[in-house]
């Protein structure tokens, strides 16, 4: 908000030190990558670049198994975000409008996904789908990843919903309304960006997620694992940064958008009661 | 709408609602005239604001049935029922401007754009609030907002507008014009007004007939002068004004009977001791205790010869501040007219 700026205190030179160190530290290693995508020398970091090229992008649009990774990742953080934005709005609702035994434990229990270790939650999959005679596959992959992603959208959901008046749905139905029409022309629009940011944050949760996949993955492989199983092959590192270049831009778009979405939606509705 | 007048608008029969143990509403029956501006009065939790919801079919009655104009409603949803309600948070649509908001339930019943468009204007004439269709809810003052959700609800011209303390967020002032409007909208539009209020005085300005709510039962029905002169029960004269409750001894020794009565403060006046004063009238002798100066009017408490005290208030006609509590610790005569004296049950 650029009206505050001007009425704050300034930073003292300390704190502007601080702020701009923890930028660099978060950032640098990411421009070290973006910088050796243009290097001409594959298996060395040299500084500065010994020329600049641009061939890796070319010699990388041209990689099936690349492809076929991101095609695989693009497709499994879809469908795994659509399930997740169905079943993350319906245990939201549930949650949100009814009083039932144990409503406080199923919220709990919905939102521990996220908070256990990835590892935890692959080998436990693991163990359930192997148990179940389930071959590891595609599908796999998804349910996997579901996992974490309905959290995301039930959080977002449900906050929204909290802020949201609860006479709302009854001045609907009160209007001759039906459940239906009630969730098309009112809750639906209410929710809508919370929905949006949370798929987002859901798509780009699933589109980077390692562990979890290594433990239910058969025989695909997404792109993290893609890239990471290049960590063997030095010769290609040039290739592995112009995929992780990709993939930063891929990841930064949605968030982005999300947290514009989520700010300007906390701005407006504030004052809507 | 074939409404025949006669057929009461409202009708409970034997109504219930229990949360649990709690009887919200204990075995109503009320009639409500078709037409008329009917108030449900009482504090909170005497299971009014219990009784709008289950005519509004947010709720369901435990046992008992709710007829619309001679229907069996009593488990139809709410969007079955030709009735709506205007909410204490307004309840409006904060996605939609005032224009879309308004025109909902025209929407919903799939009436052509036109004339969408036609009689959302005309409703939003009538709340005074032309030219402000395409506004966000968000952009309007608490009076504003008021008012969409007023067309909001009339224009779908329903059997019975239900309003559940719709003026309890608004100012004094506002509250007050606001109370003038409804009365008028409701006199315009001739639709039948069930208004729930915990105030006594926004109840009797407005409506045509009040039912006082107590613990999900009512106490009296009847015209605001009704209800304000002749109270039913102790519970009635406490709630509505205010009142002097005067029981057993006390009651003997003034009335001659110990049969409980009423007295409104009003109805007291305060003389200066030995005045004379006519058979029809009762006449005591006390000591002022407490005198509050209220600009408008003094508010006194005096002890009364031989037990008891009353509240007693006099207009300040032609005393001042400076008079007024100069009276205190002074013996003075009350008397009243016998009739204004009202008896009452328990």
């Amino acid at each position: 908000m650029p009206s505050n700026t001007s009425s704050r205190p300034k930073a003292s030179l300390g704190l502007t030190l601080a702020a701009f160190g923890t930028l660099l530290f978060l950032h640098v290693p990411m421009w070290i990558i973006f910088l050796y995508t243009f290097t001409p020398d594959e298996t060395t970091y040299k500084f500065p670049l010994p020329g600049f090229t641009t061939k890796w992008f070319g010699i990388a649009l041209q990689r099936a198994d690349l492809w076929r990774s991101l095609t695989l990742s693009l497709q499994v953080a879809a469908i795994a975000t659509f399930i997740a934005l169905i079943l993350g709005t319906l245990a939201a609702a549930a949650v949100y409008r009814s009083k039932f035994f144990g409503r406080e434990s199923i919220s709990f229990l919905l939102v521990l996904p996220i908070a256990l270790p990835g590892i935890v939650t692959g080998i436990a999959l693991r163990s359930a789908i192997g148990g179940l005679d389930i071959p590891f596959s595609f599908w796999t992959i998804v349910i996997g990843h579901a996992t974490f992603c309905v959290v995301v959208v039930y959080n977002n959901v449900l906050a929204r919903f909290r802020r949201t008046s609860a006479t709302m749905i009854e001045a609907s139905m009160d209007l001759g309304a039906n459940s239906f029409q009630t969730f098309r022309h009112v809750v639906l629009p209410n929710i809508a960006t919370a929905l949006l940011a949370g798929g987002m944050l859901a798509f780009a949760l699933s589109f980077d997620e390692v562990i979890v996949t290594t433990f239910t993955a058969g025989q695909q492989t997404t792109l993290p694992i893609w890239i990471f199983s290049q960590l063997s092959r030095p010769r290609d590192r040039p290739v592995t940064n112009v995929v992780a270049t990709f993939v930063i831009l891929i990841t930064f778009i949605p968030i982005f958008i999300a947290q514009k979405i989520s700010a300007d939606a906390s701005d407006t509705e504030g004052d809507s009661k | 709408m074939t409404n025949n007048p006669s057929t009461p608008a409202i009708r409970f029969n034997k109504v219930s609602r229990h949360f649990g143990d709690v009887k919200a509403v204990d075995e109503v029956d009320l009639e409500i005239i078709n037409g008329e501006f009917f108030s449900m009065l009482g504090p909170s939790g005497s299971g009014k604001t219990t009784c709008l919801r289950m005519i509004a079919g947010f709720d369901r009655p435990t046992s008992g049935s709710i007829y619309l104009y001679g229907q069996d409603v009593s488990n139809l949803p709410p969007y079955e029922r030709d009735v709506n309600t205007v909410f204490q948070d307004y309840a409006l649509f904060p996605h939609m401007n005032v224009g879309d908001n308004v025109a909902y339930g025209l929407m919903i019943k799939k009436v052509s754009k036109a004339e969408r468009t036609k009689r959302v204007d005309e409703m939003l004439e009538l709340v005074q609030l032309k030219g402000f269709a395409g506004r966000k809810p968000s952009q309007l003052s608490g009076g504003q907002r008021q008012r969409v959700a007023l067309a909001r609800a009339l224009i779908n011209h329903p059997k019975v507008l239900l309003l559940d303390e719709p003026l309890g967020a608004l100012d004094l002032k506002l509250r007050q014009q606001m109370q003038i409007e409804l009365k008028n909208i409701q006199k315009q539009v001739g639709i039948t007004f069930i208004f729930v209020t915990h105030d006594q005085e926004e109840a009797i300005t407005m409506s045509d007939r009040i039912a006082v709510f107590n613990q999900g039962k009512i106490e009296q029905i009847g015209s605001p002068s009704q209800i304000y002169e002749r109270p039913a029960s102790t519970f009635v004269a406490g709630f509505v004004g205010t009142s002097n409750l005067i029981q057993g001894e006390a009651a003997k020794r003034i009335n001659g009977s110990d049969q409980t009565f009423s007295i409104r403060p009003e109805k007291i006046h305060l003389g200066s001791l030995g005045e004379k004063n006519g058979s029809d009238m009762i006449s005591l002798d006390g000591v002022v205790r407490d005198v509050v100066y209220l600009g408008l009017y003094t508010r006194y408490l005096v002890d009364i010869d031989g037990g008891g005290d009353l509240i007693v208030i006099q207009q300040n006609l032609k005393t001042t501040s400076m008079d007024v509590l100069s009276i205190k610790g002074q013996k003075v005569r009350l008397s009243w007219h016998k009739e204004h004296m009202v008896s009452i049950g328990v």
